[in-house]
């Protein structure tokens, strides 16, 4: 027997290939950034256990069909579909799946045209921009405008039906939007639904995972709450939830930068010059002069 | 008579895969790719007619690939190259082109001899193929 014969791979098991591939580095990453989106990292490690298998396959000569990963992401305002198709990028150019790697982000203006045999140019333009890398269709549900049959986004459709078949490894798209819309929309295009392989949907944050995020968006901007801030703004979510138009994580990063305003005139009012810790850390009355808390219960004193 | 023209004239034709390797060298260097199609081979025919737009933003050669592929399919009997447009400053100009696609035959270059004053001959010379032909007509199969 030829002394090559024996595949070298089989003492490996499959977690040190993983640990040894550097998907171990991104996932743990992904775990690190982003709060919460149980159901999309595990699908995102499901993802990465095949293509690693896959390799291990092809290694022993077995048939090893890279799978389609064309995805929907559904879910409420600001659960975070654009900043994980953001990541997927990034993630499926370490893990070898495209090459890579960039992201093209569009909505339906960039893709539909505005007359007759303008739709086509336009979106072959943009899919062929996106080769090698992820097509992100935000709102895709306006695509496809039921009331008018005419509609050229129907043409936006097709074309891209027939790029996601047949070049199914050179680019990924995934499009998102609201659950319910893309539920219709995905009625009215059944061709659609099937080829994508991932539906993954993105739950609302609980209060603890926005406080966590939160916390994160400061200390990227380099700032921090203090010791009675923290209870208070723990509080403000608790309020700002219960009322319309609460869009998760987006409303916590609106909240963040109106706490900001507020510390930034409260800083004028000092005679004194700042300190470093002064100009770091926001405090509770700069949350508690917030509408939520004089909308939803008897006015709290501010405490300094 | 294999027209030779342009980078890798004197190689055999280049693959799709080699193609894409190419292209992929090319948009590494931030060159802007064009895709040409004539059929008159003389080599002092400079002005090869655009298949589409100079392409600027595409990041993979995949998308290059299938507009060469779209342009072998519209021109499937047509001298078809790919060029490569360095805007740089102090360049810009074209700084790569190779032939992607070539008609089935090539018949060659005939010899133009024409008498000039006092037994002067002049030459030059004209490809069989573009002979009282017009242009989309010169390599059709059924002459």
């Amino acid at each position: 027997m030829d002394a090559s014969t024996p595949p070298s791979s089989t003492p490996e098991t499959p977690r040190a290939l993983l640990e040894s591939s550097g998907v171990k580095t991104v996932l743990d990453q992904l775990d690190a950034e982003l709060v919460g989106l149980v159901p999309v990292k595990s699908r995102i490690r499901d993802i990465a256990a095949l293509l690693v298998i896959d390799k291990l396959r092809q290694d022993m000569g077995l048939q090893a069909q890279p799978p389609s990963l064309h995805m929907c992401f559904t879910g409420n305002p600001g659960t975070g579909k654009t900043t994980v198709a953001m990541r997927m990028a990034e993630v499926l150019k370490q893990l070898g799946y495209v090459r890579k790697g960039h992201l093209v982000a569009v909505t339906r203006d960039d893709l539909v045209g505005q007359f007759i045999g303008h739709t086509a140019p336009k979106t072959k333009e943009v899919i062929k921009k996106a080769m090698g890398g992820v097509l992100f269709i935000d709102e895709a549900y306006y695509l496809y405008r039921p009331d008018n049959e005419r509609d050229y986004g129907q043409e936006s459709i097709e074309i891209l039906l027939q790029v996601m078949e047949n070049h199914r490894d050179d680019l990924v798209v995934i499009l998102a939007g609201y659950k319910d819309r893309m539920e219709t929309f995905f009625g009215s295009n059944p061709g659609m639904a099937s080829r994508i392989a991932h539906h993954i949907d993105f739950p609302d944050y609980s209060e603890a995972e926005l406080m966590q995020i939160a916390r994160l968006m400061l200390e990227k901007l380099n700032y921090r709450f203090d010791a009675d801030a923290e209870p208070v703004f723990g509080r403000y979510i608790g309020l700002r939830r219960q009322q319309p138009h609460f869009a998760n994580a987006r409303s916590i990063r609106n909240a963040l930068d109106r706490i900001r305003l507020r510390h930034a005139t409260r800083l004028f009012a000092h005679d004194t010059s700042l300190t470093r810790d002064q100009l770091c850390t926001l405090q509770a009355e700069d949350i508690l002069a917030s509408r939520v808390f004089a909308a939803a219960a008897p006015p709290v004193t501010a405490g300094n | 008579m294999r027209l030779t023209q342009g980078t890798f004239s004197f190689l055999p034709d280049l693959t799709d895969a080699q193609i894409s390797k190419q292209i992929d060298y090319c948009l590494s260097k931030g060159w802007a790719i064009g895709l040409e199609y004539t059929d008159d081979p003389h080599p002092r025919n400079t002005y090869w007619e655009m298949f589409g737009n100079p392409m600027f933003d595409i990041s993979d050669p995949a998308a290059i690939l299938m507009e060469v592929n779209a342009c072998r399919r519209t021109f499937p009997d047509h001298y078809i190259r790919l060029t490569a447009f360095d805007s740089s400053h102090g360049t810009e100009s074209v700084v790569m082109s190779f032939i992607v696609n070539r008609p089935k035959h090539e018949p060659g270059f005939r010899l133009v001899r024409s008498e000039q004053a006092g037994r002067t001959v002049r030459y030059s010379i004209e490809s069989y193929a573009t002979q009282s032909r017009p242009e989309g007509m010169r390599y059709s199969s059924d002459n």
